[in-house]
């Protein structure tokens, strides 16, 4: 595999304290360290009870905040601060399908999973992806949002996904893995679980499928052209070119305009596998990236293999694995880490940080080589982004 | 009429639990209540105008399956969070 050619402009390490956005099945924690990233102090919760998928940061302001918020009796919403998190404001018309003509059924967002903010040139841009999936846009900083047509009235659209299901595996069938390319804000991928991986060069006027190369072996076709199901999705914006994958089959990369995915999970160690939700890239080093894997065996018990977690770290784009466990339970250790609950900040080593079903926040100063807890007694925790304010 | 409003909405109303609306059906007085507390509605309501599978509305204690149903001045409304599992 070629090394990834970086874009030039690679960032400043960060020095400053770390904030880390926590969204958890019962609130919202935001986690602020010091300077050494030594200390960490815990506030909150905020919307205590409320089922908090996604909680982002737009880093063209370095101040909102954006939350996908729904409680157990209801409807989905979309919640927005302009002041990192003091105050908050409902979404004046959050992510929702068109009403149906009469007799025919219409869709109705179950939550909002997944938030992306918009290219850099086009200020108070954000996706936002979607259980069941559907992609939605906003042009006001999350105020209103409005459905991307080409995508969720796309005649292909259910065939992509396999038909509407009432409820998938744990969360229902969901749009993620937004990612938008610096280089164009036209240039979108999107990663749908289940459904695969799809490209659009038209700011989602039209899609493809982009799964040649990836296993689907829970389908009956052998190397279908859709339908795979991706876990997470990661674009490096200095190799926009360069793509990773956690897949619910193994761990993938693409280097465009290849169109074929590589499986880099073949080189992970057999008794571990390659499945697993979560993958962060190292801001300044396309060819560094994290994985946690879980259990992907038998009745996919969605743990860590064998009750010993770790995280595993690629130094050179996915051709070999190091295990890095320093610090973590060395048995009984059952929990694992979902697709938004990774995350790294900009440090000099960068720290990478993980929240875990069983609410914890672990983090790591030393990009992965020891471990530390920073929080315990949360509740499950669905989302962890580092704000390097 | 009389709206009894369930702990979680009563962040839209002030923290009132009842409150007044009006509406000659149920359709209307949700929008009432939208033009008054604006949100409300899409919390209760889906975009195919169903009613959330976790709410329940009762008319003068009989649960309105939909939002065709007719409202009088003095019917007493009460939205329910209903409770499903632990």
């Amino acid at each position: 595999m070629p090394k990834a050619k970086p874009a030039k402009g690679t960032p400043r390490p960060a020095s400053g304290p770390v904030t880390l956005l926590v969204g958890t099945r019962k609130g919202v924690f935001l986690m602020k360290s010091d300077r050494a990233r030594s200390s960490w102090t815990l506030a909150g919760p905020h919307f205590l009870g409320n089922i908090v998928n996604h909680l982002v940061l737009d880093p063209r302001d370095g101040r909102t905040l954006l939350c996908a918020v729904r409680a157990g009796h209801l409807g989905p919403t979309v919640f927005r601060s302009t002041d990192f998190g003091r105050t908050w404001k409902e979404a004046e018309r959050p992510p929702a399908f068109p009403k149906a003509a009469p007799g025919e059924k219409g869709l109705a967002v179950e939550h909002v999973f997944w938030l992306t903010p918009g290219h850099s040139s086009e200020p108070g841009a954000w996706y936002a992806g979607v259980s069941p999936p559907g992609l939605f846009r906003s042009d006001d900083g999350g105020v209103t949002w409005e459905g991307v047509a080409g995508f969720n009235a796309n005649p292909m659209r259910i065939v992509w996904i396999g038909g509407e299901q009432e409820q998938g595996p744990p969360g229902g069938a969901t749009l993620h893995s937004i990612n938008v390319d610096p280089r164009d804000p036209r240039h979108l991928y999107i990663g749908i679980s289940a459904g695969g991986a799809f490209e659009s060069s038209d700011r989602g006027e039209t899609w493809r499928p982009l799964n040649q190369g990836v296993a689907a072996d829970f389908l009956p076709v052998k190397d279908p052209e859709y339908g795979h199901d991706v876990h997470c999705m990661r674009l490096h914006p200095l190799a926009p070119d360069r793509l990773y994958q956690q897949n619910h089959c193994g761990m993938y990369r693409l280097d465009r305009p290849a169109e074929r995915w590589e499986r880099m999970g073949n080189a992970m160690p057999k008794a571990i596998g390659d499945i697993g939700f979560p993958l962060v890239l190292h801001p300044r080093d396309p060819d560094t990236l994290w994985v946690f894997p879980m259990d992907g065996g038998t009745v996919w018990p969605r743990v860590s293999p064998d009750g010993r977690p770790a995280a595993y770290v690629s130094r050179d784009g996915g051709r070999t694995w190091r295990r890095q466990d320093k610090g973590l339970p060395a048995k009984q250790g059952w929990f694992t880490v979902k697709r938004q609950a990774m995350c790294a900040d900009a440090h000099d080593p960068v720290g990478v940080y993980f929240g875990t079903t069983s609410g914890e926040v672990w983090m790591s100063a030393s990009e992965g080589d020891r471990w530390i807890s920073i929080a315990r007694h949360l509740p499950e925790i669905y989302s962890v982004e580092a704000a390097d304010r | 009429m009389n709206v009894l409003i369930p702990s979680q909405l009563r962040d839209y109303t002030g923290g009132r639990a009842h409150v007044e609306a009006r509406g000659a059906t149920l359709a209307g007085l949700l929008a009432d209540l939208e033009r008054r507390y604006p949100g409300i509605r899409f919390r209760m309501i889906d975009e195919q105008d169903a009613i959330r599978r976790h709410i329940k509305i009762f008319v003068n204690q009989q649960q309105a399956r939909d939002l065709s149903a007719a409202l009088a001045a003095n019917d007493e409304v009460v939205i329910v969070g209903a409770l499903s599992g632990g």
